[in-house]
């Protein structure tokens, strides 16, 4: 028995897109078959005396007004119209390994799991999974709202692939999973959301199979129902199944997989160890996007006394970058020029995080060593060190601004640029989901051990409790 | 690796599935079909469950629509047109048409759009594909069923007797199954490329009604041209259901064997037609 529970080569899938009818008419593709010939001839005709209009634009044709759909197409329009959602894929996946799938939207995860489950087949390449297969792309597939949820999950489980004997085994499992034994009886249509999305996950937990591919089922749910998944998605992989999870929660793809592949734009740009791909993944998303500078002194904000020539957001090795790992500190380096002598001047920024709330503002007049000296004319660099595991993780922005306290704004430029805190570990690593708060600080703690238990007394407070 | 063992792996080798790019030919996979029996079976208790859930009258809508269309025939037909019934009284012998002709309509027209209705499974679950209309067509057993025990009553009314032949009702019942069966299949895979499909089902099944002698019998048509008629295996179909039944007429004879083979090339060419479909059935759905 083999080693590998899923091996893929050079999986490939096309997809057409954009000017192709969504839906065909068999009509038309009748009177397609019936004029085919003609259309042909004419074409050969015009073709000898020069090329007609449609040909020469390179477009792919499509003749409205007849209501045809017959595309005269060319490589160039070929390519247009289609993409590779997949290209060129391999990698293996050893049994009883936990494997995370991750990458921006779009770039093929979804696909992937789906060709794993044969949902879709690949255009090119070929994969083999050894032991059954049990997908996990969406939760509450085949729900019906009319139907109570004792007939919903069997309805489920049985559409999952599981069979009656086993859900009946299991049944009172996955209802105490879900928490709705209440309304076991009632059409799911009555059900809350939240009880909703807990009965699909349920049923979908309990299933027995080797291989298990989870596909941002987390992206429902309260943070409890996350927790809970996460709970039971481990205690599956400690059961020695192999899992192929896919998802953007970078902290649930660090505690529960072994092994990660990143996919970029169809292709698999790197596979690893955890740790070490998603530090590279972190590295390289918006790189680039990590500053915002004014090349042009005139057109950039500020007025005849300083311009603001730079906004940076360095991460902790100084590298410019947009995403910045929650333990690590990172820096917002602001470059100016002052034109005139400024005696009293000082440069600020606030940090906004993504529901509008002020976090804090900070001004370089903080710098002690600098000790309110006057700026003369030149150029400067303010740059403010940000300390780690203290703001929580998300998106943030930056307002920058500069001015004479009390008397003049020199530039103030709001969300001038974006910075994303990303939960790669942190104080709150042990779960997935985000504490609430806008800071999340490392506090230190301390837990002491005051008093056996050593009296009836004592004891029976302690039993009671 | 994994040092801790799974009991269930000790049980046996692995399946082992291989994924490949679309090929022209498959094969029907009647094994895997019998493997998912149990979500045929889910599939068709949830269609008829839904169907009677909140109705007020319940299962009383199996047999209302085939009730009424007898009534209006017996008077239309039977009585003011005067079209002739083979010596059986006209009621009994329309009704017993309806049977067959009600499963074959309800399961046209509830295949046809079953696999674009069910959509939500097709794009995130795997399982053979082909189980969609097949469960579609089955759900009409169920009415066909209650349907057939008014049948028995109003035999007993009008006093008729089956003969020995009744012993091939089920093969009839099966002939009836594989006929709606055939045409759904290729209904079902031509309405996930093809939408406009749907909106003809209607008019194919009003005139194939009128094709089929369930409102007049066969002998209606002469001699020479009855074979021919069994073009409409449909035809074949009420006829046998008839001589199952009602005993009185002569066999079906060469009509029956027409129907049979035109169903067996619908049903075949249906299977394999949607099996191959179904590699595209997720992209274009």
């Amino acid at each position: 028995m083999s080693d590998i529970a899923i091996k893929v080569e050079g999986l490939s899938k096309q997809y057409r897109i954009g000017e192709r009818e969504s839906y065909k008419a068999l009509r038309d593709v009748i009177t397609d078959a019936a004029s085919g010939p003609f259309r042909r001839l004419r074409s050969a005709f015009q073709n000898g005396n020069g090329t007609s209009p449609a040909s020469a634009s390179g477009l792919s044709t499509q003749d409205s007004a007849h209501g045809n759909g017959h595309q005269i197409r060319n490589p160039q329009s070929a390519i247009r119209n289609s993409f590779w959602a997949l290209d060129d894929v391999s990698f293996e996946v050893k049994r009883g390994e936990v494997m995370g799938i991750i990458g921006r939207n779009g770039a093929g995860k979804s696909t992937l799991l789906k060709i794993l489950s044969r949902i879709t087949k690949p255009t090119k390449g070929h994969a083999t999974i050894h032991g059954r297969v049990g997908s996990l792309l969406e939760v509450g597939t085949g729900f019906h709202p009319e139907l109570t949820g004792r007939e919903n999950i069997y309805l489920n489980a049985a559409i999952l692939g599981m069979r009656r004997a086993e859900v009946e085994k299991k049944f009172d499992e996955i209802v105490a999973f879900a928490e709705v034994e209440t309304f076991i009886d009632t059409p799911v249509k009555r059900y809350s959301s939240g009880m909703y999305v807990r009965l699909a996950f349920a049923v979908a937990a309990h299933m027995e199979t080797e291989v298990l591919l989870v596909d941002e089922v987390l992206a429902v749910g309260d943070a409890e129902f996350q927790k809970k998944c996460l709970g039971k998605i481990s205690d599956v992989s400690r059961e020695g199944r192999t899992i192929l999870f896919v998802s953007h929660n970078m902290g649930a793809v660090n505690k529960l997989c072994q092994s990660v592949a990143w996919l970029k734009s169809g292709r698999l740009n790197n596979i690893g160890k955890t740790e070490h791909v998603l530090s590279k993944y972190l590295s390289d998303n918006n790189s680039g996007e990590g500053e915002r500078c004014w090349d042009c002194l005139a057109s950039a904000p500020g007025n005849v006394k300083m311009r603001l020539r730079c906004v940076r957001i360095l991460n902790w090795a100084g590298v410019v970058s947009t995403t910045i790992d929650i333990r690590q500190p990172f820096y917002v380096e602001l470059s100016y020029a002052v034109l005139i002598d400024l005696p009293v001047a000082r440069v600020n920024f606030s940090m906004v995080a993504g529901d509008g709330t002020i976090v804090f503002t900070s001004s370089d007049i903080n710098d002690h060593n600098w000790e309110g000296r006057s700026r003369g004319a030149g150029s400067y660099v303010s740059r403010c060190k940000i300390p780690g595991n203290l703001l929580n993780s998300g998106a943030y922005t930056l307002t920058v601004g500069a001015d004479i306290p009390l008397v003049e704004v020199l530039f103030l430029e709001e969300h001038v640029i974006g910075v994303e805190i990303e939960q790669t570990g942190g104080v709150s690593r042990h779960y997935s989901e985000r504490w609430a708060g806008v800071v999340c600080p490392d506090l230190p703690w301390q837990i002491s051990f005051e008093q056996e238990v050593h009296s009836p007394a004592d004891k029976a407070i302690h039993n009671h409790l | 690796m994994s040092a801790i063992s799974n009991p269930k792996s000790a049980i046996g080798p692995l399946p082992t599935f291989s994924i490949d790019p679309p090929s022209s030919w498959t094969s029907i996979g009647f094994h895997e079909l019998w493997d998912y029996r149990e979500l045929l079976y889910f599939l068709i208790w949830r269609d008829v469950k839904v169907r009677y859930k909140q109705t007020a009258l319940g299962a009383a809508w199996a047999v209302i629509q085939p009730v009424f269309m007898m009534l209006v025939f017996s008077l239309f037909f039977g009585r003011l047109g005067k079209i002739p019934s083979d010596g059986i009284p006209y009621p009994v012998f329309t009704f017993c048409a309806l049977l067959p002709w009600q499963l074959f309509a309800h399961a046209v027209g509830e295949s046809s759009n079953s696999l674009v209705g069910n959509q939500n499974l097709i794009t995130k679950v795997y399982f053979p594909r082909l189980v969609v209309p097949i469960s579609a067509v089955l759900g009409g057993v169920v009415d066909f069923a209650i349907a057939f025990v008014l049948l028995m009553v109003m035999m007993g009314y009008y006093g008729i007797v089956p003969s020995l032949a009744i012993v091939t009702l089920p093969a009839f019942l099966l002939l009836a199954i594989m006929t709606a069966l055939g045409v759904g299949l290729w209904l079902s895979a031509l309405n996930v490329q093809y939408r406009d499909v749907r909106y003809t089902i209607n008019f194919l099944i009003q005139f194939w009604l009128f094709a089929t002698p369930v409102a007049y019998p066969s002998s209606l048509v002469p001699e020479r041209w009855r074979a021919l008629y069994g073009l409409n295996p449909m035809a074949g179909v009420v006829e046998g259901f008839r001589w199952a039944l009602l005993g009185k007429t002569d066999p079906p004879g060469a009509l029956l064997w027409v129907s049979i083979a035109v169903v067996s090339l619908l049903l075949v060419g249906g299977l394999y037609y949607c099996r191959r479909m179904e590699q595209q059935f997720a992209d274009v759905v």
